[in-house]
């Protein structure tokens, strides 16, 4: 059945079952239950079903990932509307980044090797918390597993999605510019989706994280990965 | 809504520019985010010009994801393989961001306004 690789056919799909996902999320009220996570599961579930490959879907799916980089554009006016506070804070934001971006290095290579991973695996997590294409540049330059980055990256920023607020909340970090802060470093633009739906200052803030983050990563993880043996 | 296009594709296409010309190893969409910041807060582009585009994409942004998430289809065996390093290394990792991220900033805020007191 060609039909079933039609590429406006794969857009709809993943068009009704986000909707779905969405209004079952709205009805059950269940965190796990995150669009995101269940869109994709979905997607791999039926493709796999189907013996569609990865690339035929990206026909389909390029049209919606062309409104990535747009988007993270846009993340420049809620940017805007807080700079001001920005402003105010620059020292404590600096140093809580800097903070956020070596932890989640080192933490990331102590773990994985921790648990045995191999050093292609390892290289590949370790710029997990940023935005794709940045994670995506360093997994490449360190000789990693490009797709297992981008998968990463995208299970990293769900997790951030589903589960960031409690785990601020459980770590005490309290006040919106912190928490915003603290996921968009974690979780980049998947998180950052969280904190927008908190309010905008969460995710103005979440904004704010994610780009310094990405920036500080894609200058200390080249010399810090070294450091630690890669 | 071509006003608001206009905008926002010219400022992701000005991130292009300057990779291009530079080599950066920093994405076009984050320069262009800095820049659209930036030229609000000069004055040079107005906020209604952007907004009702802008709200829509941050908004959305998630669901932008999701093709990039399918990927994983593309190294089920390579996590199959090792799932356990890979999930223990995203949990521990993605709390402990949280965590110290916001602990830091907490700490050098509030020992910031202790010194503006004396």
């Amino acid at each position: 059945m060609a039909f079933l690789e039609n590429k406006f056919f794969l857009i709809a799909l993943t068009f009704i079952i986000y909707l779905g996902a969405q209004w079952l999320q709205r009805r059950l009220r269940v965190t796990l239950l995150n669009p995101i996570l269940i869109t994709i599961t979905l997607l791999i579930v039926y493709l796999i079903a189907t013996d569609i490959d990865y690339d035929t879907y990206r026909e389909g799916g390029d049209y919606i990932d062309f409104w990535l980089k747009p988007a993270v554009v846009a993340l420049g006016l809620p940017l805007y509307r807080q700079l001001k506070t920005i402003k105010k804070q620059l020292m404590p934001i600096i140093l809580a980044e800097l903070a956020g971006c070596v932890i989640g290095i080192v933490s990331v290579v102590v773990t994985a090797e921790l648990f045995g991973a191999t050093r292609d695996v390892i290289v590949s997590l370790a710029p997990k918390a940023v935005t794709t294409p940045i994670a995506i540049e360093i997994a490449q330059t360190m000789n990693g597993i490009p797709p297992l980055t981008a998968a990463v990256v995208v299970v990293t920023g769900i997790l951030g999605n589903l589960a960031g607020f409690q785990i601020a909340s459980l770590s005490r970090v309290k006040s919106p510019i912190a928490g915003g802060l603290s996921i968009g470093t974690a979780s980049h633009a998947v998180g950052t989706a969280a904190a927008m739906t908190r309010s905008e200052r969460w995710g103005a803030f979440s904004s704010l994280g994610l780009t310094l983050n990405g920036l500080l990563t894609a200058l200390l993880a080249p010399l810090l990965l070294p450091l630690l043996g890669y | 809504m071509v006003i608001q296009c206009s905008v926002i594709f010219a400022f992701l296409a000005l991130g292009e520019l300057l990779v291009y010309l530079t080599g950066a190893p920093i994405p076009s969409s984050i320069i262009g985010m800095i820049l659209l910041t930036c030229s609000l807060q000069a004055g040079i582009v107005k906020e209604r010009w952007v907004d009702r585009l802008s709200d829509f994409l941050v908004k959305n942004l998630g669901f932008f994801f999701v093709p990039a998430g399918v990927g994983l289809l593309r190294c089920l065996d390579i996590i199959k393989a090792q799932w356990l390093p890979i999930v223990m290394a995203t949990l521990v990792s993605t709390v402990l961001i949280i965590a110290v991220t916001g602990w830091v900033h907490q700490l050098a805020r509030r020992t910031g306004k202790h010194f503006s007191k004396k």
